[in-house]
C-alpha cells in the first residue's frame, strides 16, 4: 500500500467540518507556517519537495513561486485553478467535494508564502453542489480565525473568495481564467508577460491547481524532504489519478509516483485490470490532450523497460513513442474501443471549447472535427487521413494558447500508432458503420 | 536603442519597439503581414497569427533562438536580437497555413464583395497562400445583419480580428459591440441588436481588413478600382474629428468618404458619422489632390497617373486579348490607350 498524504482521512464520516477536520490534524501546517516560519522559508520547503504543478504542465511549483514578482506597495494574488474540465480528469472535484478544508488550509499556507492578502479559488461552474461545500468550509474557516484580518494574532491577514466559472474549458488556462476572474470574456491573453509578472488586475499573480495547492499542507508539515523522499527523480510525492473507460474499478487513486502502469491497471489496490474479461487496447494516461499510446507502449517504454506512472518514464520516447502524465485523467480502452470514433469525440471537444482568438486553433479545430467525423461515418478518402496529421501540424505551436495543441495532439497521436484502423475506415465503408463492428489489431470484431 | 537584424538587415530601433514596428521602420513592404494588428488600437495584434516569424537568437545576452515562431506584432525585440521573416522557409509554410485557415471558412465572394481590391486577406492571400483547397467541408454561414441604417454586417466574411471590437471599444462610449459565442461559432455581436449609435461608429468600417462591416451608403455603388481616391478635408464641428479624409470619386460624383490609410494600410486619424456618410458633394470639402495609391494595387488600376499593364505584360498576352481590351476597356492598358 502506498501512503496517502492527501486522502488519508477522505472517508471519515463528517471530515468535510472544520471540527472533525481539526480532529485529524487539519490547520496544523497554518499553524507551523504562521507561528514559526517566515513566508520565504515556506516557499524553500515548497522547493525542496520537487512538488510539480498538477494542473498539466507538471511546472516545478516551487520555482513558479519564486518567479512571482514582488514590488513594493503592489499587491499580489494566489489564484487555485478548479476549473478542472478535460475530459478523463475528475479528481479536484472529488478532493474539493470530499476534503474541502484540506484546500483552504492549502490556500492559507499558500497564499502566507506569496504574500497574498486576497485570493481566489475559480471553480467550474457546473460543480455548484462543491461551490456550496467550499463556501460553508470558508465560512467556518473564517469562524474559526483561518482566514480574514490577522490570521492566529499572527498580523497576516488574508481574504478568500470562490468564484464559478460559466462553463468554459477554455477558463481552465490560466490567463483565460484571470480574464474571467476580472469579469471579461474568458479569451487567452497573449503571453508574455506571464502572470507572475502581471497577472490577475495586472498584478504578480500566481495560478496553481486543486492538487498542488493540497499538496502544501503536507509538505509545511512534514518538510519538503520528507516530501521528496516518495517518488523517483524529478517525480516526487503522490499523484491522484482519475481512473476511468474500461477497467474493472473506475475511481480515483492516490498513488506514488512511480507505481507501475501495468500494476496500477492490474493489480486490485488499483484499477483490477480490465472489464468483462477483455483485453486492453490503448491508454490516454492524463487526460483528453496527451497522446494515446497503445497497450504495447504504454505498459512498456520503446527500449522495453517497464512504464511507470512518473513524469519521466510516462514521456520516454517523446511524442513518437510516449506520451505524458499531464493531469492524472487516465482513460483505458479495451478491444472494442473504436479509435477513429475516439479521436473524433475528442475532436468534437476541442472544437467546441476553442475559443475562437486565434485562427490556426478556430478554423483547425473545426476541419479536424468535419474530416474526422466522415472518416467514422465511412465517408472518408485515404488522403484525409494524411490531412488532419497536416492540419494538426498547423495548429500545432502557432496558436496563443496550449488548447491548439490539446487539440493537435490526440490527432496525430492516434494516426501514428493506429493507421490502420483508420485506413480500413477508408477501405470498408460498410463494415465500419456497421452497429459494433470494431477494427483491433488487423481482425474485424463484430 | 536595440539593435537588430531582421532578415539579414541591421536597423536600431528604441527599445520596447515590437518586430512588426522595426520592420515597418525599414520598409511597410519587408514588414510581416498584419490580419488583427492595428497600430492605433490599444491591445490589437497577437491573434490571427498572420504575421509569425522565426527568432534564431533571442538577444545578444541569450542568443538562443526561441522555440517557437512568434507573433511578431507583440514581441518586443531585444539587442542583438536576429529575426527571420521571409528568410525562413518555416516561417513561410506555417504562412501558407494560416491563409489556409483564414479561407477556409470564408465565402470567397469576392466578385461580390465591396471590399474586393482593398481587402487585406486577398492580398494575403495572393502573396502567401495556395491557389487550390483542401477543404471539402460545409462553410459556416450567417445572416447579414444592418447594425443601425449606416453599417452592415456580414459576419460570414468575418476573420474575428477584434480590430472593431477594439475601436468600438476605445473610440465610442458605452460599448454595444463585441464577440458573442466561442471557436468558429464566435460572431460580432451588437447586444441584443442594439445599433451602434455614436459619431464615430463609422470607423469600424475603415478598421475591418474585410469585406464583414460594409458602408450601406457605398454598398454595391461600384467597383473600388473604378473609383479615384482624392484627399480632402473640411472644418469638423465634431469633437475630436480629424476632418481629414479620402473622397472616393466616380467622374464628377463622391461615392464615398473614408479615413486616410497609411503606406501600411491605417487609419491613423479617425472621423466622424458625419463626414463619413453626410458629406458626399465636393463643396463639403477642400481638395488636397490625388490620394497617393500603391502602385501594387488595383485601386492603380484605373488610376489616371499609374496605367497598371505595362508593355512587357501587354506583350505577353494573346493578340486576341489585347485587341478585346483596346475595345473595351475594363483596365487603363499603360501605353496603349493611356
Ligand atoms: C485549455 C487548457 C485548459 C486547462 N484547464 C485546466 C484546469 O481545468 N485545471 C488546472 O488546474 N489547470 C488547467 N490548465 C493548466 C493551467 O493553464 C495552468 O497551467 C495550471 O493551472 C497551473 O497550475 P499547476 O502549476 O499547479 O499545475 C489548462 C490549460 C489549458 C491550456
Ligand atoms: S489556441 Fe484556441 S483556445 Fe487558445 S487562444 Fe487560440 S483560439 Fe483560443
Ligand atoms: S467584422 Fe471585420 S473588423 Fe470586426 S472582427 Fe470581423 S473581420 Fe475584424
Ligand atoms: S498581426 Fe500579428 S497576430 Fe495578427
Amino acid at each position: 500500500m502506498g501512503r496517502k498524504l492527501l486522502t488519508e482521512h477522505i472517508n471519515v464520516e463528517g471530515i468535510d467540518t472544520m471540527a472533525v477536520y481539526r480532529q485529524h490534524g487539519g490547520y496544523r501546517s497554518v499553524e507551523k507556517a504562521l507561528k514559526t516560519m517566515t513566508p520565504d522559508e515556506v516557499v524553500e520547503e515548497v522547493k525542496k519537495s520537487g512538488l510539480r504543478g498538477r494542473g498539466g504542465a507538471g511546472f516545478p511549483t516551487g520555482m513558479k513561486w519564486s518567479f512571482l514578482a514582488k514590488p513594493e506597495g503592489v499587491p499580489r494574488y494566489l489564484v487555485c485553478n478548479a476549473d478542472e474540465s478535460e475530459p478523463g480528469t475528475f479528481k479536484d472535484r472529488q478532493l474539493m467535494s470530499k476534503l474541502p478544508h484540506l484546500l483552504i488550509e492549502g490556500m492559507i499556507t499558500s497564499s502566507y508564502a506569496l504574500g497574498a492578502n486576497t485570493s481566489y479559488i475559480y471553480i467550474r461552474g457546473e460543480l455548484l453542489y462543491v461551490l456550496r461545500i467550499l463556501e460553508k468550509a470558508v465560512a467556518e474557516a473564517y469562524a474559526a480565525g483561518f482566514l480574514g484580518k490577522n490570521i492566529l494574532g499572527s498580523g497576516y491577514d488574508l481574504d478568500l473568495h470562490i468564484h464559478p466559472g460559466a462553463g468554459a474549458y477554455i477558463c481552465g488556462e490560466e490567463t483565460a481564467l484571470l480574464e474571467s476572474l476580472e469579469g471579461k470574456r474568458g479569451n487567452p491573453r497573449n503571453k508574455p508577460p506571464f502572470p507572475a509578472v502581471s497577472g490577475l488586475y495586472a498584478r504578480p499573480t500566481v495560478v496553481n491547481n486543486v492538487e498542488s495547492i493540497a499538496a502544501v499542507p503536507v509538505i509545511v508539515n512534514e518538510g519538503g524532504e520528507e516530501y521528496a523522499k516518495i517518488g523517483i527523480g524529478k517525480s516526487t510525492g503522490t499523484k491522484l489519478i482519475s481512473a476511468c473507460g474500461h477497467v474493472k474499478n473506475p475511481g480515483i487513486y492516490e498513488i506514488e509516483m512511480g507505481v507501475p502502469v501495468e500494476e496500477f491497471i492490474y493489480s486490485d489496490e488499483y484499477c483490477g485490470g480490465i472489464w468483462k474479461g477483455r483485453e486492453l487496447k490503448a491508454v490516454v494516461a492524463g487526460g483528453s490532450s496527451v497522446p494515446i499510446l497503445p497497450k504495447s507502449l504504454i505498459l512498456k517504454t520503446a527500449a522495453g523497460e517497464p512504464r511507470l506512472m512518473t513524469y519521466e518514464s510516462l514521456s520516454d520516447g517523446g511524442f513518437v513513442t510516449g506520451t505524458m502524465l499531464g493531469s492524472g485523467g487516465f482513460i483505458a480502452m479495451d478491444e472494442t474501443t473504436c479509435i477513429v470514433k475516439n479521436t473524433w469525440n475528442f475532436s468534437r471537444f476541442y472544437h467546441h471549447e476553442s475559443c475562437g482568438q486565434c485562427s490556426p486553433c478556430r478554423e483547425g479545430t473545426g476541419w479536424l472535427e468535419k474530416v474526422l467525423h466522415r472518416l467514422e461515418h465511412g465517408h472518408g478518402q485515404m488522403h484525409d487521413i494524411d490531412l488532419i496529421v497536416n492540419v494538426a501540424k498547423q495548429i500545432e505551436g502557432n496558436t496563443i494558447c496550449p488548447l491548439g495543441e490539446a487539440a493537435a495532439w490526440p490527432v496525430t497521436a492516434a494516426v501514428r500508432h493506429f493507421r490502420d484502423e483508420f485506413e480500413w475506415h477508408v477501405t470498408h465503408p460498410h463494415e465500419a458503420t456497421r452497429p459494433g463492428a470494431v477494427y483491433h489489431g488487423g481482425l474485424v470484431l463484430a | 536603442m536595440a539593435k537588430i537584424t531582421y532578415d539579414g538587415i541591421e536597423i536600431e530601433v528604441p527599445d520596447g519597439t515590437t518586430i512588426m514596428n522595426a520592420a515597418r521602420q525599414l520598409d511597410g513592404k519587408l514588414a510581416p503581414p498584419a490580419m488583427c494588428y492595428y497600430t492605433p488600437l490599444k491591445g490589437s495584434g497577437g491573434k490571427c497569427r498572420a504575421c509569425l516569424v522565426r527568432v534564431a537568437a533571442g538577444s545578444a545576452k541569450d542568443p538562443r533562438p526561441m522555440p517557437k515562431l512568434v507573433a511578431s506584432c507583440i514581441t518586443p525585440v531585444q539587442d542583438g536580437m536576429v529575426v527571420e521573416n521571409n528568410s525562413s522557409p518555416q516561417v513561410l509554410e506555417v504562412r501558407k497555413g494560416i491563409v489556409e485557415m483564414l479561407l477556409i471558412n470564408h465565402p470567397l465572394d469576392c466578385p461580390v464583395c465591396d471590399q474586393a481590391g482593398e481587402c487585406s486577406l486577398q492580398d494575403f492571400a495572393f502573396e502567401h497562400g495556395l491557389s487550390t483547397t483542401r477543404y471539402e467541408e460545409e462553410r459556416r454561414t450567417f445572416d447579414k445583419v444592418d447594425i443601425g441604417p449606416l453599417i452592415q454586417l456580414h459576419m460570414t466574411r468575418c476573420i474575428l480580428c477584434y480590430r472593431c471590437v477594439y475601436t468600438a471599444d476605445q473610440l465610442t462610449d458605452g460599448r454595444v459591440h463585441g464577440v458573442l459565442g466561442r471557436g468558429d461559432a464566435s460572431e460580432i455581436g451588437t447586444y441584443i441588436e442594439n445599433i451602434i449609435d455614436n459619431d464615430f461608429s463609422g470607423n469600424v468600417i475603415d478598421v475591418c481588413p474585410v469585406g464583414a462591416l460594409t458602408d450601406k451608403t457605398w454598398r454595391f455603388k461600384q467597383r473600388v478600382w473604378f473609383t479615384k481616391p482624392v484627399n480632402a478635408h473640411r472644418d469638423c464641428e465634431t469633437d475630436q474629428c480629424a476632418g481629414r479624409v479620402t473622397l472616393w470619386y466616380k467622374g464628377p460624383e463622391v461615392l464615398r468618404v473614408t479615413g486616410r490609410k497609411d503606406e501600411n494600410g491605417e487609419v491613423k486619424e479617425w472621423i466622424c458619422n458625419t463626414c463619413r456618410f453626410d458629406k458626399k458633394e465636393t463643396t463639403d470639402w477642400t481638395i488636397e489632390g490625388p490620394a497617393p495609391v500603391d502602385r501594387s494595387s488595383v485601386v492603380s488600376a484605373n488610376h489616371y497617373e499609374l496605367p497598371v499593364l505595362n508593355q512587357q505584360v501587354i506583350a505577353d498576352m494573346p493578340a486576341s486579348t489585347v485587341r478585346e481590351l483596346a475595345q473595351n476597356p475594363p483596365l487603363k492598358l499603360g501605353g496603349l490607350n493611356g
